[in-house]
């Protein structure tokens, strides 16, 4: 039976939770409490029939994307297959892995259009969107484990830094990986390009060893967009050298988005170790080294 | 529970709480992380099911926007979690308060929710099988995988009734009477398929809201009424259109020509002769024996049931239709010189009718109420006194849920309820050996009524303390279940 989607005030009273199937968005708004108010609404609006008209070309976007591949005509699937198509060329690719980046983008999207914010963010499960006007900005927290959250780093966006996406990706995350980063989080102009981005590099990060454990996506998930290709699910204690060489092969790939202008910086980690590749004019990603305090807001999994 | 049966690819499901569509392996879950294949079984993953009221639960996010012009940015109405009993778990003994007494504000009137997950050793299920075809004798004994867990009892309208459980079968009746009694009782209260025999009976597949499966056949519809009713509900239909109708009905069989809607028309006589005892004119009992042919009779051939007819009425060329009570079956004869009744297609005209039969049956279901007693100690986990639980019960100022659903309190003595399984949320009864059944239960009332009765008031939690303790898990309202925090501000609970 289909559930309809779930729309929802969290306790904080500040924080709206809307749910539907697979789709998990926490949004935020500031500005005049009667503009905040019509941002709600708008996000409600935008999510309802979101899922079913992306689900109506769920084909479409579960196959590989090529020039020649079929074009999907809905609004955040063609958003989906523009953040991907620059990758197609070198390889496998579906508009999936920006599935959650062009969620966001397309709620935050109608709630900026319903009325003036002055900060505004949807989180869909660690792909954020933001909104910043002029003079604003928001502090984000970083964390390299999902599966066990503590802040690892934070980094501070400005409205001038011309980032408004930010995505995390890595094999302990809910959509699977072909590398063994633990996260790497990307900083880029719009959430769907962030999100398409960040797993091509972690992706990247990666080396030949016989201790990690790999199996077709498939076995894990009949649904899976990777179909038999294989998947990490385990990934031993490395040393130094090994965990520098899966490093360096991440932040090669991510050197060259950089120089391509298709992300701002990237933050890759693995087993405690982090490299950060890219800085924006004013304020480098400021690093901080474990701490145990687990992130509470806009934590990005 | 969904409206089909899931749709399957080998051991895989596909579920269908959201367009996505996902098939899910066993032990796995879906995209979303909320739905698992158990076994089989797709199920909520929710261990301990707090209800969600989600703003107009159940109807699509345009109505609520319909009217967001007053929306006051509030997505839900404060008061919007009931916490259930479900995976709550049970005190024993008994007089340790229940493990979970809640506040919460609600409408402005401080209530509480004494939640329990209680242990019925008094306990079965009322199960309505909505079939014609005969199941077995009344009193006949009704056996899980040889055991008999109950029996046979009165037949109800359109249905055939089985009352399974109970005390006796539970513990009265040796060990391995009472555990196949509890596993099938258990399995029929969380919505899985369960093989009934019925002594001198038929063998029938059960299941909580899907059709019955009589000696292997899916019942799809109930009857649109008796062989009489029939008769009057469609005599104008068939009037002009064929001289003689027999709606063939194991209860009542009635005849067109004869019977009361006939004469009213004009119908003319038609010398038929009925076998079975004549009720009142146009209505015959017994036209054969039960079973599982033609509308609930052991009838194969129609024919049988029909003496010869009166050459002194009848004619050759006299058109008959025959059919039971849902249409299923149905067959036309006309008479040939020597008054012999001869099969014939069925003109265009009269399949209409017939059609019109089958379309006014509803789809027969097998519906499974589960019944229990809370009137013993497991009051005392919810008051000092527990005689006042009860009667601030019978007074309606304790309103009683079984994992949020609605229930029917059984007038008189206890606190004995029952509650449509399909109601409830997935997989919330469980088991302990005694053979028992654990079920939740909720009381819902007003602070000072909880105060009044004497209640475990020190035990007192928050409704946001148990929202954020471990474990809890959220779940929407089910649809047309009233919001046990207001039920009466709910339309009218079916049932």
């Amino acid at each position: 039976m289909r559930e309809p989607p779930l729309i929802r005030l969290l306790p904080d009273g500040r924080r709206v939770h809307l749910h539907d199937g697979p789709i998990d968005l926490i949004l935020e708004a500031w500005g005049q409490p009667a503009a905040v108010r019509a941002a709600h609404r708008a996000a409600a609006a935008r999510m309802n029939g979101l899922l079913d008209e992306l689900c109506e070309e769920l084909a479409i976007l579960r196959a590989p994307v090529g020039p020649l591949s079929p074009v999907p005509i809905g609004l955040v699937a063609t958003r989906m297959r523009a953040a991907v198509l620059p990758y197609a060329a070198d390889g496998f690719i579906t508009p999936m892995a920006a599935v959650a980046g062009a969620v966001a983008e397309a709620v935050l999207a109608a709630m900026v259009a319903a009325a003036p914010l002055d900060r505004a963010y949807v989180n869909n499960g660690g792909d954020i969107a933001l909104h910043l006007a002029a003079g604003e900005s928001f502090t984000t927290g970083l964390i390299d484990r999902p599966d066990r959250p503590s802040l690892i780093g934070q980094a501070l966006i400005r409205a001038e830094d011309g980032v408004r996406g930010i995505a995390t990706s890595g094999w302990h995350g809910r959509s699977f990986s072909l590398g063994i980063a633990d996260a790497v989080t990307i900083l880029a102009r719009e959430a769907a390009d962030a999100d398409a981005a960040a797993t091509i590099v972690a992706n990247a990060v990666d080396l030949d060893h016989p201790g990690i454990v790999r199996v077709p996506a498939d076995s894990l998930d009949p649904n899976s967009d990777l179909g038999a290709r294989l998947v990490t699910r385990d990934v031993p204690a490395l040393t130094a050298a090994e965990q520098d060489r899966a490093l360096e092969s991440g932040l090669l790939r991510a050197a060259g988005l950089i120089a391509a202008g298709r992300i701002v910086a990237a933050s890759l980690h693995l087993q405690g170790v982090t490299r950060t590749i890219g800085a924006f004019a004013a304020s480098p990603l400021a690093m901080i080294r474990q701490e145990t305090e687990p992130v509470r807001r806009m934590s990005h999994a | 529970m969904p409206d089909t049966a899931p749709i399957r690819d080998g051991d895989k499901i596909r579920c269908d709480a959201c367009p996505v569509m996902c098939f899910i392996k066993p032990g796995a879950t879906g995209a979303c992380d909320r739905y698992m294949n158990d076994g089989g079984d797709l199920v909520r993953i929710d261990p301990h099911v707090i209800l969600d009221r989600a703003v107009d639960r159940g109807e699509p996010v345009v109505q609520f926007l319909e009217r967001a012009e007053d929306w006051d940015g509030d997505l839900v109405k404060p008061g919007g979690r009931f916490v259930t009993a479900i995976g709550a778990g049970t005190t024993y003994p008994d007089y340790k308060p229940a493990p979970f007494i809640v506040s919460s504000q609600i409408d402005g009137v401080d209530m509480v929710t004494v939640v329990t997950e209680g242990i019925f050793s008094y306990c079965g299920v009322k199960v309505k099988i909505d079939t014609d075809r005969h199941l077995g004798p009344e009193r006949s004994p009704v056996r899980a995988k040889g055991e008999m867990i109950g029996h046979v009892t009165t037949g109800e309208y359109g249905s055939q009734m089985l009352s399974l459980g109970g005390v006796n079968h539970l513990t009265g009746g040796g060990k391995k009477q009472g555990r196949m009694t509890c596993d099938a009782i258990l399995d029929l209260c969380n919505g899985k398929a369960v093989e009934l025999t019925v002594d001198d009976g038929a063998t029938v597949l059960v299941q909580a809201g899907k059709p019955p499966v009589v000696n292997g056949v899916l019942e799809e519809r109930m009857r649109v009424g008796c062989g009489s009713a029939t008769i009057g509900m469609f005599a104008q239909q068939w009037f002009g259109k064929v001289d003689e109708v027999v709606v063939i009905d194991d209860h009542i069989t009635g005849v067109l020509s004869e019977h009361q809607a006939g004469k009213v028309l004009g119908v003319k006589e038609t010398g038929l002769k009925m076998t079975g005892r004549r009720s009142t004119p146009g209505r015959y009992f017994e036209v054969a024996h039960p079973g599982t042919g033609w509308g609930g009779t052991a009838i194969v051939d129609p024919l049988s049931i029909l003496g010869p007819f009166d050459p002194k009425v009848a004619w050759p060329g006299l058109s008959m239709l025959m059919i039971s009570t849902t249409g299923e079956q149905h067959a036309y004869y006309e008479l040939d010189a020597e008054l012999k009744p001869v099969a014939r297609d069925l003109p265009a005209a009269l399949a209409e009718s017939v059609e019109r039969v089958k379309e006014n049956c509803e789809p027969a279901l097998s519906t499974v109420l589960f019944m229990g007693g809370a009137g013993g100690s497991l009051r005392a986990g919810v008051t000092e006194n527990p005689v006042r639980l009860t009667r601030s019960v019978k007074d309606a100022l304790t309103y009683v849920t079984c994992g949020g659903a609605p229930v029917y309190v059984w007038p008189g003595g206890g606190i004995t309820f029952m509650v449509d399984v399909t109601r409830v949320p997935s997989n919330a009864f469980g088991y302990v050996p005694t053979p028992a059944l654990v079920a939740p239960i909720e009381f819902t009332m007003r602070l000072e009524d909880y105060a009044a009765l004497g209640g475990h008031l020190s035990h007192l939690r928050p409704l946001a303390q148990v929202l954020a303790g471990e474990g809890g898990r959220k779940l929407p309202q089910l649809q047309g279940n009233p919001w046990p925090l207001a039920p009466s501000d709910s339309k009218r609970s079916h049932g």
